[in-house]
């Protein structure tokens, strides 16, 4: 196991003034965006980043403006954890040191397309950190929905209507998923609590091998938002548990907040334009899927 | 020249050659029948004969990823597929090319499915010909190894920097032994010298790579991907000199004529059949039959000026095509046909397509086609595309 006791702690006061994501073309109060920029002022400038076709890759990379300011490449849209692998061995057998290799890709790039490869990292061990930022649909083609899209969600390709109310499926638990590799460290995060995801980074910076990240990140356009509320909604959507922070490490699982008492589930549904057609019943059901997640989480993972 | 010559396998000769070439990463996924190859390249990461890094990926399509991935960093890499891995390959054989990654892998040639067959045709590389690789096709596991060396230096020059691909025949040269010369490793060294490319990302020069590109600019990029696959031209007979000089072989650069001086017609072919055909040529010859075989090795870049040149000097060309673009004819045809096309010059042509999922193209099928050749010309016929071994004709 790696020593994490003496990691410096790295947080807004400390944490460097440069830029290493900048002069995008992100919508306004883009999450994604926002889960690429801290994590890549954690990791350095030793750092190599690998990013799917997706969001992130198709604002950052016009030709010829380019906006990573450490080395970045855009991988085929189901080869980014295989790509990263690569690089990570080219690098390894090139005697390169002290250089970290991250994937930043989305949900649908992760749960859906990516997975195999995903799972075939993991599987070696490679020396990647890979950051799933999940906005819970396919945005950058217009909000269709993704393995990772919640119930009730209006998308493009499951539209809202008299008879289906949007999404009829669950999230994957895709958390688990990772974690059922025994990966050596796996965490979930949100934009809306940036230290806990600072520190989560941190940590994966310095585990030498496969870890994975599954940060929560806001989408107005996607989620029918103001801009300006985009870490206050996904910190909402932590504080009614529908997204929960945790850790697994050395094969046990860790909740990272375990609050007595939630916010109110409606109150953080309504004010999204993606949920705005769910009728009550509709909510019920998002509120019972829930309690069973929480109740089975505090039972085996406390 | 000094030999040393062991009995091995076109795979075994296959994974001598990558060996050789010292590559710092081979990611690869095992399909029959390449498998042999991915075996004995991990046993010689075991036992630390080779000191790059190998990867187990879980699919074929992670390790084309993977090898872009190194080759992005400034590593050299290899991989290996087949039929339905190449074809699973495919996204990343474009964006391999377009990303100007010089990977170099084999391909062992086999059938595609439906319906299935893991027998050797050429329908899996040729389907791919436009993904922007440098393809060659061998006619014996000497070769095989030996263009995995030239492969590199090839694909790495640094007026071409494009992937390429080396072709041979699933089973007929993969499985089938033979005696063949392994260079001395110093030798290869002093041939082939350490990877150095611009286009790679570096702490001393960050870069994003894999970048989009507009309406304004794309055509730039393609224009320059095909000037390099052009580049390769001059290349391959420069490494091909290089390389005779040095080991004694030389493989003729894009096409191999064979007793084509005098020849009235010639059969076109890619691969192991054209050892076959070698000793019906000399059969016919001894009969006082003027035939001749044009050996195409490179179907990208297209030896064009190769076979025009031929195309002048003969009455009738038939091409052998080891795969069918459905609804048309061979792609090898189609290729060749094109060429002749841009001649002041009437030559009969005939394409007689087969050797589909393993069928054997026998010396009795070869001496039957140079005989209608010789008939097309003498009654001035039109053009023919046949399934040779139904004796059928398609454009009847």
């Amino acid at each position: 196991m790696t020593n994490l006791v003496d990691i410096p702690k790295v947080n807004a006061k400390n944490m460097t003034e440069k830029e290493f994501f900048y002069g995008h073309k992100a919508c306004a109060g883009c999450g994604g965006s926002v889960a690429v920029r801290l994590a890549l002022k954690v990791l350095g400038e030793r750092t190599y980043t690998a990013l799917p076709a997706g969001c992130m890759s198709a604002v950052g990379f016009i030709y010829p403006q380019m906006a990573f300011n450490t080395n970045a490449v855009i991988t085929t849209f189901p080869g980014s954890a295989s790509m990263a692998s690569g690089i990570a061995a080219g690098a390894k057998a090139l005697g390169q040191k002290d250089v970290k290799t991250v994937v930043f890709a989305g949900d649908g790039g992760t749960a859906d397309i990516g997975f195999q490869a995903l799972s075939g990292m993991i599987d070696r061990n490679d020396d990647v950190l890979y950051i799933c930022y999940d906005n819970e649909a396919y945005m950058n083609t217009g909000i269709q929905k993704s393995g990772l899209t919640p119930y009730g969600t209006k998308t493009t390709t499951t539209p809202a209507g008299k008879n289906i109310p949007g999404t009829v499926t669950h999230k994957k638990n895709l958390f688990e998923i990772i974690a059922a590799h025994d990966i050596a460290y796996a965490a979930t995060a949100s934009i809306g609590y940036p230290q806990d995801y600072l520190n989560k980074v941190n940590k994966a910076k310095h585990i030498k091998g496969a870890t994975f990240i599954h940060v929560y990140a806001s989408c107005p356009t996607g989620w029918g938002t103001p801009t300006e509320t985009s870490i206050e909604i996904a910190k909402d959507a932590v504080d009614c548990g529908l997204i929960f922070l945790a850790e697994f490490e050395d094969g046990e699982y860790k909740l990272n907040r375990n609050p007595k008492e939630f916010a109110p589930v409606k109150d953080y549904l309504k004010k999204q334009g993606r949920f705005k057609h769910m009728t009550d019943e509709d909510m019920d059901v998002v509120i019972e899927n829930r309690d069973r997640k929480w109740s089975r989480m505090r039972k085996q993972w406390l | 020249m000094k030999t040393n010559k062991i009995f091995i396998s076109g795979d075994e000769a296959v994974a001598q050659g990558v060996r050789l070439s010292r590559p710092h990463v081979i990611a690869a996924y095992p399909i029959t029948p390449q498998t042999i190859t991915v075996e004995r390249l991990s046993e010689m990461v075991e036992a630390g004969e080779m000191d790059g890094e190998y990867m187990h990926v879980e699919s074929e399509h992670s390790a084309i990823s993977a090898t872009m991935g190194a080759s992005a960093v400034g590593a050299r890499t290899f991989t290996a597929s087949s039929s339905q891995g190449l074809l699973y390959m495919a996204e990343g054989l474009h964006y391999c090319s377009g990303g100007r990654w010089p990977v170099v892998m084999m391909n062992a040639n086999r059938s595609v499915a439906l319906p299935w067959s893991i027998y050797g045709d050429h329908r899996d590389s040729l389907s791919l010909l436009d993904c922007g690789w440098i393809q060659v096709y061998v006619e014996d596991a000497q070769e095989a190894l030996d263009m995995i060396i030239q492969a590199y230096k090839i694909a790495e020059h640094k007026d071409v920097l494009t992937p390429m691909m080396v072709n041979l025949d699933g089973f007929i040269l993969t499985h089938t032994y033979e005696l063949v010369d392994i260079p001395e490793q110093k030798m290869v060294d002093e041939f082939l010298p350490a990877f150095e490319t611009p286009n790679k990302m570096s702490f001393e020069e960050p870069k994003n790579l894999g970048f989009s590109s507009k309406p304004d600019d794309n055509t730039e990029f393609k224009y320059q991907q095909n000037e390099a696959m052009f580049n390769a031209i001059d290349v391959i007979r420069d490494v091909d000199q290089e390389f005779a000089e040095k080991f004694g072989r030389k493989y003729h650069d894009m096409v191999e004529e064979y007793r084509c001086e005098d020849a009235e017609v010639v059969l076109v072919a890619l691969g192991s059949v054209c050892g076959t055909i070698r000793v019906v040529v000399d059969k016919m010859r001894a009969e006082g039959k003027k035939v001749g075989l044009l050996k195409i090795r490179y179907m990208r870049p297209f030896p064009e000026a190769e076979v025009k040149d031929l195309a002048r000097r003969v009455n009738a060309i038939g091409v052998i095509d080891k795969d069918i673009s459905f609804g048309y004819e061979g792609t090898v045809y189609t290729n060749v046909n094109s060429a002749i096309s841009k001649i002041d010059k009437y030559v009969y042509k005939s394409n007689f397509v087969g050797g589909l999922g393993g069928r054997d193209i026998t010396k009795a099928d070869i001496e039957e086609m140079f005989n209608k050749l010789f008939s097309g010309v003498e009654n001035k016929s039109e053009e023919k595309v046949e399934f040779f071994s139904l004796n059928v004709e398609t454009n009847d």
